[in-house]
């Protein structure tokens, strides 16, 4: 399947772009894209760069140096309404949704259709549960009743609305910010199946994580970020499952340290 | 809850072989008839408040049969729509996470402006009615900028308001009539027509007060909104999680400014009504109602974090506050008694409401 996308311009690309705050480099010389029905993964332990990463993609950040290609055309984010507007919708992992109001107001919150003129201008809320109800259908999610409150939904399907949301006001490519963290082995599966499911309606999807476990099954490019660095970028069957985990937890220092360890226990009196 | 597809057959028109899932495909919804009405019901707000209204309507009646005929109900209804029409302001602003203390020392600050404006200044009743208004969406502005400015909580933003007008009541009726009180409305120009629109009666021998109306009126008004305008479900997305709304794009400041605002403004509305039926207004008028006003929307189900309530249980809270204080007088008790009962129904009405929450949030049903 790469073989056709990768002839197309990527939906979105950042070359060499970098960031500074002050004196510090958060991000330098990293290089990204993602093209339609692709999925990118982008992986980093804590303090990688990763959110500075995303905030730039998202419009939250403008960058200092480098390039951000929408549809091979450059660009500056003034704001995240800009990047939405061109189509960039990133789910943050705990602001997505209100737990407490239904599926179908949180699905349409902040872009309700509307029926009727002036004063009886107002929501359609048929339309509105119809639509959540098949939107979610698509994504293999059967709500029995759109008046369900979202708390009462899993994590994973908690995403999966968020998804559907950006899906369905148009977005082509899906910013996911660590959307597996917080959930637990059998909820991740479930959300590794809407990444996936959203590559095969043809977006790009950029998939930040740690987990080089839940990146690998769905992931068709992989680039490992280190203290703001690319540590490397890899397609689809260039790089193995393990060499993906051992160089995310940081394989060489390991090794490093396991060396260290080894001598300081031989000789306990250099501590002392 | 939901049921994800299990399928495993290849995919029809799938563009790639690749790891993508097959396209799900759900089974038609048998179960959703199944979904009980009991459940639905639990679901709304309002649903204890109005068990609780009936159970004390029928305690009362219990107690003087006199209680559900009409000449009882429109005594209790009289004091309830006067707590129920700021009740529903202050549910709306409950819902979209904020608070407002200074809501009951605003009726007397709206009565007492009235009562100067057109006796101390001599200006049409209608004028001065105008100008009250404005002056008290002014001050609701104030407390919501101040809020969104600095974050504070409303809690303590809306307190220091209190305690403002409250000194700017006593101050200023005292400065300008040397009383604690302002009277003598019913001599202004323009009070017979403005009485009758807001403070007047109907339904002659059983006399129920023109402030039933306008309860039910903005009641349902409240409730229109809530329920099917964009700007209601901005209101329960702004309460619920203020950051999520931001995020998909909703005027967060904008729809919590307007929310103090309104609350003042019927609040004022409320105290004019007020003002005009007893043609005067004491200094110390509303001072302490604004908890009756958060007990009536608390026992009408809205929770104290925001993101949850209706306009209509706000009214019901009300009808059982307004029943209460005249049930205890119709059955021949201390009035003082009013007190504990309404301390017991909001520690009851919390606990409740927090049952429900934590099943709406967290729980799986």
């Amino acid at each position: 399947m790469s073989a056709t996308v990768q002839s197309e311009t990527p939906l979105l690309e950042v070359r060499g772009i970098g960031k500074f705050f002050g004196n510090v480099t958060a991000l330098k010389d990293v290089s990204v894209q993602v093209g339609a029905g692709e999925v990118t993964c982008v992986l980093g332990d804590n303090g990688a760069g990763k959110s500075t990463f995303i905030k730039i993609l998202s419009g939250v950040h403008r960058h200092d140096e480098g390039q951000l290609l929408v549809d091979g055309e450059e660009t500056h984010f003034s704001s995240p309404r800009e990047a939405k507007e061109r189509g960039i919708a990133t789910v943050f992992q705990d602001l997505a949704t209100v737990p407490l109001m239904s599926i179908w107001r949180n699905f349409f919150l902040g872009s309700e259709p509307t029926k009727g003129r002036g004063p009886t201008r107002r929501v359609d809320v048929k339309f509105a549960q119809e639509t959540m109800v098949a939107e979610l259908r698509k994504m293999g999610i059967d709500v029995r009743d759109p008046d369900q409150p979202v708390g009462t939904l899993s994590g994973g399907e908690r995403q999966a609305v968020a998804i559907a949301r950006a899906v369905y006001f148009g977005a082509k490519v899906l910013i996911l910010d660590e959307p597996t963290s917080a959930l637990g082995v059998k909820q991740s599966g479930v959300v590794l199946r809407y990444v996936a499911q959203a590559r095969t309606r043809g977006l790009g999807v950029i998939f930040i994580t740690h987990n080089p476990h839940h990146a690998f099954p769905v992931g068709d490019r992989f680039v490992i970020l280190n203290r703001g660095k690319l540590v490397g970028a890899w397609k689809k069957g260039e790089i193995e499952r393990d060499d993906l985990v051992k160089m995310m937890s940081g394989g060489a220092e390991l090794d490093a340290l396991a060396h260290e360890l080894e001598r300081e226990l031989q000789r306990p009196e250099a501590t002392a | 809850m939901s049921k994800h597809s299990t399928a495993s057959g290849p995919a029809p028109a799938a563009p790639s072989p690749a790891a993508a899932a097959p396209p799900p495909t759900p089974v038609a919804d048998e179960r959703l008839a199944n979904i009980g009405t009991m459940a639905r019901l639990l679901r709304r707000p309002e649903i204890g408040a109005l068990l609780a209204a009936v159970v004390v309507a029928l305690f009362f009646f219990t107690q003087n049969s006199l209680f559900l005929k009409l000449d009882g109900i429109s005594n209790w209804t009289d004091v309830a729509s006067t707590i129920g029409i700021p009740a529903v302001a202050v549910a709306l602003l409950m819902i979209g996470g904020e608070f407002d203390l200074s809501a009951g020392v605003m009726t007397g600050s709206a009565g007492l402006m009235l009562g100067i404006l057109a006796t101390e200044v001599g200006m049409n009743i209608w004028l001065a009615i105008l100008l009250t208004l404005i002056a008290a969406t002014t001050v609701g502005f104030i407390n919501g900028y101040m809020v969104m400015k600095t974050k504070l909580p409303s809690f303590i933003v809306t307190l220091a308001t209190f305690f403002i007008l409250q000194g700017v009541n006593l101050g200023v009726t005292k400065a300008i009539t040397n009383q604690v009180a302002v009277s003598g409305l019913d001599t202004a120009a323009g009070y017979d027509s403005a009485n009758k629109l807001f403070g007047g009666s109907f339904w002659a021998p059983h006399d129920f007060r023109i402030t039933v109306l306008w309860w039910i009126a903005i009641t349902a008004l409240a409730t229109w909104v809530l329920a099917r305008t964009r700007v209601g479900n901005w209101i329960f997305g702004v309460g619920g999680d203020a950051d999520a709304a931001r995020n998909v794009g909703v005027p967060v400041n904008q729809v919590k400014i307007g929310l103090f605002m309104t609350t003042s403004f019927v609040c004022a509305l409320t105290g004019i009504m007020i003002a005009l039926r007893l043609a005067s207004t004491q200094a110390g008028q509303g001072v302490g109602d604004e908890f009756q006003f958060i007990i009536a929307a608390v026992v009408g189900g809205c929770v104290l974090t925001g993101g949850f309530g209706s306009a209509v249980g706000a009214s019901l809270g009300a009808l059982i506050i307004g029943m209460a204080f005249i049930g205890i007088q119709f059955s021949g008790w201390n009035t003082d008694w009013r007190f504990l009962f309404l301390g017991v129904i909001l520690l009851v009405a919390v606990l409740v409401n927090n049952y429900i929450r934590k099943r709406a949030e967290g729980a799986r049903g």
